[in-house]
């Protein structure tokens, strides 16, 4: 496979956060500036490539009725050592995420790279999906950090960009502006690409949903309307 | 004590609420709020095994990783309690309630990978809740969830005959929604001192 389209597949084709809507707690949660964006997305980054490559390498050799419990360890152990690295070498960052980082483990995007990529693919081509995906989701959620940063208290990157006279819009870095500010630019991209995130959460077309080997959410509440 | 479970409880459903403040759990909450019957099911599901998963986790962390010195194995501990925990409810319900097994049964398996979860339980260690107000925390966040989730498949109920904005429709309009109902959740703040 052409290890290029692998990579921009990740980052524009099948982007997690804009194309998949994958991830969405982190994705809510962290991006009350650019900053936590970033951390959040090269903390995820790492852990993705690393899963990526450990689960192709013994894709040959993990059953497959175990192999959701052995992911799930393999994702916890890379998350655990990200967890330490950042608490030695970035506690204001580790401070910033808090929860968010032990949460990893639960982020639907590691998973589904899991199950639908890295479990059917070479190292190589694995490790280059994690890393395309990572910075997909990275660039997303640092956009959308950005935005909410800029609007809700008036800076980028922590440098204020209007001066004392202006206030900012508080409601934008609070819980009810990640929800408007996310579904706006979810939006936005789907008015400027003309194409459209038809399903969500984990019933995404990117064979997140095959992949994740549970019950559609999305099947589950069709079959009970009836 | 009452007044301490009052106040776990004023906190975990309203003022810190799982959905719509914390951003826990957002996937069952967009995925399983289309209508509000499965909303119902998906909540009480929710607050069985977060009860249950926070009692557990919290035996296991001051039983088994603190005496040990092992608590940088905190994660990886805790997510596999839990997945090993749901798959044992599921079958224990359909071994002896085959009602509640059909009930509940579909929402188990997603619970596994429900941050809410997996979050109350870490949440519940780093508070140093003692073990009645962990499990209460558990159950009174789920509830939270619950309130949150059924309250938002009320608004898609209606929102499926608005008109939409082609480019807002489906995920976009219902972030949106979810939205104001944060909007309302936020009035509890400062609530408690």
């Amino acid at each position: 496979m052409n290890l290029f389209k692998v990579f921009k597949n990740g980052i524009i084709d099948e982007n997690p956060t804009f194309r998949l809507v994958l991830g969405t707690c982190p994705t809510l949660a962290i991006t009350t500036s650019a900053i936590n964006g970033i951390g959040m997305g090269l903390s995820t980054t790492a852990v993705l490539i690393g899963s990526n490559i450990v689960i192709s390498l013994l894709r040959k050799f993990i059953p497959a009725k175990v192999r959701m419990p052995a992911f799930v360890t393999i994702i916890a152990g890379f998350v655990t050592i990200v967890q330490l690295l950042l608490k030695a070498y970035v506690p204001a960052l580790d401070k910033a995420l808090g929860i968010y980082i032990p949460l990893i483990v639960v982020n639907c995007i590691i998973m589904a790279r899991a199950e639908s990529f890295a479990s059917k693919n070479p190292v190589l081509d694995s490790a280059v999906d994690g890393l395309g995906m990572g910075i997909g989701f990275t660039i997303a959620i640092t956009l959308i950090g950005s935005i909410r940063e800029i609007l809700g208290s008036g800076s980028i990157f922590g440098t204020q960009l209007f001066g004392e006279a202006a206030s900012p819009a508080l409601a934008i870095i609070l819980p009810p502006g990640g929800f408007l500010i996310f579904g706006l630019s979810i939006g936005l991209v789907n008015l400027i690409t003309k194409r459209q995130v038809l399903k969500t959460g984990c019933s995404t077309n990117g064979g997140a949903c095959e992949g994740c080997g549970m019950p559609c959410p999305m099947e589950i509440s069709e079959k009970e309307g009836e | 004590m009452l007044q301490s479970i009052l106040i776990t409880f004023i906190s975990a459903v309203f003022i810190d609420n799982f959905v719509v403040v914390k951003f826990l759990g957002i996937c069952p909450f967009l995925g399983v709020s289309k209508r509000v019957k499965t909303a119902v099911g998906m909540g009480v599901a929710v607050i069985f095994v977060m009860g249950l998963a926070s009692a557990v986790t919290w035996a296991v962390q001051s039983l088994v990783l603190d005496r040990l010195g092992l608590e940088y194995l905190q994660t990886l501990t805790f997510i596999l309690v839990i997945a090993a925990l749901v798959q044992l409810v599921e079958m224990v319900l359909q071994k002896t309630s085959q009602a509640l097994y059909k009930a509940l049964g579909i929402y188990l398996p997603l619970i596994t990978t429900n941050c809410a979860v997996l979050g109350v339980c870490i949440l519940n260690i780093e508070a140093n809740h003692n073990f009645l107000i962990s499990v209460l925390n558990g159950i009174f966040s789920g509830v939270g969830f619950t309130l949150a989730i059924v309250l938002f498949a009320g608004i898609r109920e209606r929102l499926e005959t608005a008109e939409v904005p082609k480019c807002l429709e489906g995920f976009p309009i219902s972030l949106i929604s979810a939205s104001l109902v944060s909007l309302a959740f936020l009035g509890f703040q400062g609530l408690l001192k």
